[in-house]
């Protein structure tokens, strides 16, 4: 496998996402966003969408730029980092890997229109307050030719702005995907207001009338072409989150050499030194897990489950240290709305939910393990 | 001199190492059983534990392979970093044992190859890589532990000779080895650490004594060193003399990072999930979970850093390696002592050696710097946190 030394041109991407987002998606930008009441920026999209970032994942014939998981990861990580908000996951990550795993002709203008920023898509598969595609209940009733649904669905992010929604639902008991357009007659969906104030929906179906042509792959092969995109996702959540820890760390560590009490810059104190100190070998060791995942998914895909899982269960663990550490070690200042280092904690604990939790990611480890 | 390296793709190496080592590792050096009962330290004092040992390090010395990344032309294998990770996967693949261990090849060869003079390489480099000299490090004293710039053993000169006076503790295997390099005080007036001097020393030499101290694992590991005007050619200094200190973090960094990787289980060893197959404790298996995955995590942090350090220095970072890898391992071996309950309390019980192997694992985050003094060095020079 490659090193997991990022690559000349994986620093220049990085340097690139980095220089970008500091200036047009730094905290403030979130935070204007959510004072004026929005959870989606067209424009911060429709210029991520021209540095071929929402074709990160589609090959170069098919309109992308084809720069693979690694690259995927290291934007993630940029966007992490300043907590920017856009549909890069659901739209650039998992749609892509959908599409491509479904291999079917039909697809290719869709692949081509992500590339271009015509779709945002979300992924309409969480039911209750755990990830768990699995056990999925939602049922589409065969109708004559089509078929019928209603229920709902809850946590999908990116759902306001979505044009299009990935739907997991059974259809004779077997777990099939449909696309299906946000418009469609009897979907209506809500505003979650979540605490990370980032896009998310709650969607109700409504007798939603789904055809043939909507079903991606074929009834009951949901989760063949579902669990890599998953896991896709899951690689790219894992990079946003270590992105956030470091985010986050940097902005406590800044503080530490600033701020005085006693008399003395309080990083000058040793039990604080040790508790950065601490939290910095946690993101080191959590980095070398989120990059290996990106190398695996680029370079054998079909064993990369166990270096996602590993991945996303690091990073979920050490996003949490992180903020934790980052409030606390700022004092009062750290608790204030009018201080970013919330915004982290926020984000941090609706990204630990976000498509496995760490215990999900946990179990998977010990099963692949032989615990 | 040829590196044998550039010459081959990655592929073509390794099927030449992976048919070699089925060629040439004895049957019973199959048992991936680094523990340290089974361990070879070579040196003059070295009793082999079985012919098969001694076969396996002398085949493993004649290609190089104790010491894959040395030249060639001081013992080593002039293997490339690539080529060493492929040998070091094909050896677990087939459960290989390392061939040979010790101080030589973790923390001397490499400050004599960055400091040393070319005689001083040609003398001392290729018994390490033999495994014919075994060495010890005189570091530590009474008054100078964590504080290690503030060692007292003088060393005088007379003539061509150093003459040192003073003492040495914790050094480990001390009463083993042959050969010692050691830290001792040259100038008494310069500030501290500017009066150091990076010394080797013949520990047959007249006036070095030893002690050895007991350990709570029961084991003996370790000495205490007396010098009693014990006469130093002044041609063993490494580096300059009272510029020892440089030479002595560089050693450092590479004995955090051995200890980080090498001797917490992380490179080979008993796997978590294996201990746990006597036990039903759902609490203990979710807490093994949890170390299984920060293991795994950490084991390529450990390649990441072995390319980092390639490709330049890692320097302080380092001290990252050896406080987590020594605290990871420390949990590890909780958690096993935990799953095997009664039957480990026993010495030499059902779980053989683990009791003594747990009890050792407590010291890793003492020996070559304490996890406080890691934590420190973290904080103040790659965090650069005030003083
Ligand atoms: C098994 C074993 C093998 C060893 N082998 C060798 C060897 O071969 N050669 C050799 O030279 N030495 C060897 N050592 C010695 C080892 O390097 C020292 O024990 C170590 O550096 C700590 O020094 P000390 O024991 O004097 O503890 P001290 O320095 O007295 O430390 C006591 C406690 O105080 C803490 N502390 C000290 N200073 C600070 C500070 N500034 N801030 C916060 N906390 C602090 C320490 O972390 C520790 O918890 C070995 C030790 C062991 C246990």
């Amino acid at each position: 496998m490659t090193s997991l030394l990022p690559t000349e041109d994986e620093t220049m991407l990085d340097d690139m996402a980095r220089g970008f987002l500091s200036e047009a998606a730094p905290v403030t930008h979130l935070r204007a966003m959510r004072d004026a009441g929005k959870t989606f920026d067209p424009d911060l999209w429709a210029q991520m969408v021209e540095m071929g970032w929402a074709g990160v994942l589609i090959p170069e014939a098919a309109g992308g730029s084809g720069m693979g998981h690694a690259a995927a990861g290291i934007l993630a990580r940029a966007m992490g980092r300043t907590l920017a908000s856009s549909p890069f996951i659901p739209t650039a990550v998992i749609a892509p890997v959908i599409f491509q795993a479904a291999h079917d002709p039909r697809h290719e203008e869709t692949l081509r229109g992500i590339a271009e920023g015509k779709h945002v898509f979300a992924l309409a598969v969480d039911e209750g307050p755990k990830h768990d595609p699995e056990n999925t209940k939602l049922v589409a009733t065969r109708a004559g030719n089509a078929f019928r649904l209603s229920g709902l669905k809850t946590f999908v992010r990116n759902g306001n702005a979505a044009d299009r929604f990935l739907v997991l639902a059974k259809v004779d008991d077997q777990l099939t995907l449909f696309d299906v357009p946000s418009d469609r007659e009897g979907i209506q969906r809500t505003e979650m207001a979540l605490v990370d104030s980032q896009d998310t929906a709650r969607v109700q179906f409504l007798d939603v009338e789904l055809r043939d042509e909507d079903i991606v792959g074929e009834i009951g092969g949901a989760m063949a072409i579902l669990r890599p995109a998953l896991a896709a996702g899951q690689a790219a959540l894992a990079a946003e989150m270590a992105g956030l820890a470091s985010g986050i760390f940097d902005l406590t560590l800044g503080y530490l050499k600033e701020r005085k009490q006693f008399g003395k810059v309080i990083g000058s104190f040793q039990a604080l030194q040790h508790r950065a100190a601490k939290l910095w070998c946690e993101m080191e060791v959590t980095e070398s897990a989120v990059i290996h995942a990106g190398r695996m998914l680029d370079e054998s895909p079909e064993d990369a489950t166990l270096a996602v899982s590993l991945a996303s269960a690091r990073a979920i663990r050490t996003a949490a240290l992180a903020v934790q550490e980052g409030v606390q070690l700022h004092g009062g200042i750290g608790m204030t709305d009018e201080y970013d280092a919330g915004f982290y904690m926020k984000r941090a604990q609706v990204g630990a939910e976000w498509l496995g939790d760490y215990g999900f990611h946990a179990a998977r480890v010990a099963a692949l393990r032989g615990f | 001199m040829t590196d044998q390296g550039a010459q081959q793709t990655n592929e073509e190496f390794r099927t030449e190492a992976r048919a070699w080592l089925e060629a040439n590792c004895p049957t019973e050096m199959r048992d991936a059983d680094n523990s340290e009962e089974s361990v070879c330290w070579g040196g003059r004092n070295w009793s082999f534990q079985s012919d098969a040992q001694k076969v396996w390090l002398d085949r493993m010395a004649s290609k190089g392979w104790t010491v894959p990344t040395w030249p060639v032309e001081f013992g080593g294998g002039g293997l490339t970093r690539d080529q060493e990770k492929i040998l070091r996967e094909e050896m677990a693949s087939l459960g290989a044992r390392v061939p040979l261990h010790g101080f030589g090849i973790g923390m001397l060869g490499p400050a004599l190859l960055k400091f040393g003079t070319e005689t001083q390489k040609q003398l001392y480099l290729p018994p390490i890589a033999r495994g014919e000299i075994r060495w010890c490090q005189g570091y530590s004293e009474p008054g100078a532990g964590s504080d290690l710039a503030s060692v007292q053993t003088k060393a005088e000169t007379v003539g061509d000779n150093y003459v040192i006076n003073g003492q040495k503790i914790w050094t480990s295997y001390a009463d083993k080895a042959d050969w010692m390099f050691a830290l001792v005080r040259t100038d008494r007036d310069a500030p501290k650490h500017r009066g150091i001097t990076f010394l080797l020393l013949d520990m047959t030499s007249p006036g070095v004594s030893t002690r050895p101290i007991r350990l709570i694992s029961g084991r003996s590991p370790f000495c205490e060193t007396f010098f009693d005007d014990v006469e130093v050619p002044r041609t063993q200094i490494v580096g300059e003399e009272n510029r020892g200190w440089d030479v002595a973090k560089y050693v450092l960094t590479h004995e955090r990072a051995m200890i980080s990787g090498g001797r917490t289980g992380l490179t080979g060893g008993r796997p978590l999930a294996s201990v746990l197959e006597g036990t039903s404790d759902p609490f203990l298996r979710a807490q093994a979970v949890g170390c299984d995955i920060d293991m795994m995590a950490m084991a390529l942090t450990l390649e990441r850093y072995k390319d980092k350090a390639k490709a330049g220095s890692i320097g302080d970072a380092s001290s990252m390696l050896k406080y987590y890898g020594t605290e990871l391992n420390k949990r590890r071996f909780e958690l096993m002592m935990a799953a095997a309950g009664a039957d480990a309390l026993e010495w030499n019980g059902p779980y053989g050696s683990l009791p003594t192997d747990w009890l050792r694992t407590k010291a890793n985050s003492i020996e070559g710097g304490t996890s406080e003094i890691m934590l420190s060095v973290i904080a103040k020079r790659v965090l650069e946190m005030p003083s």
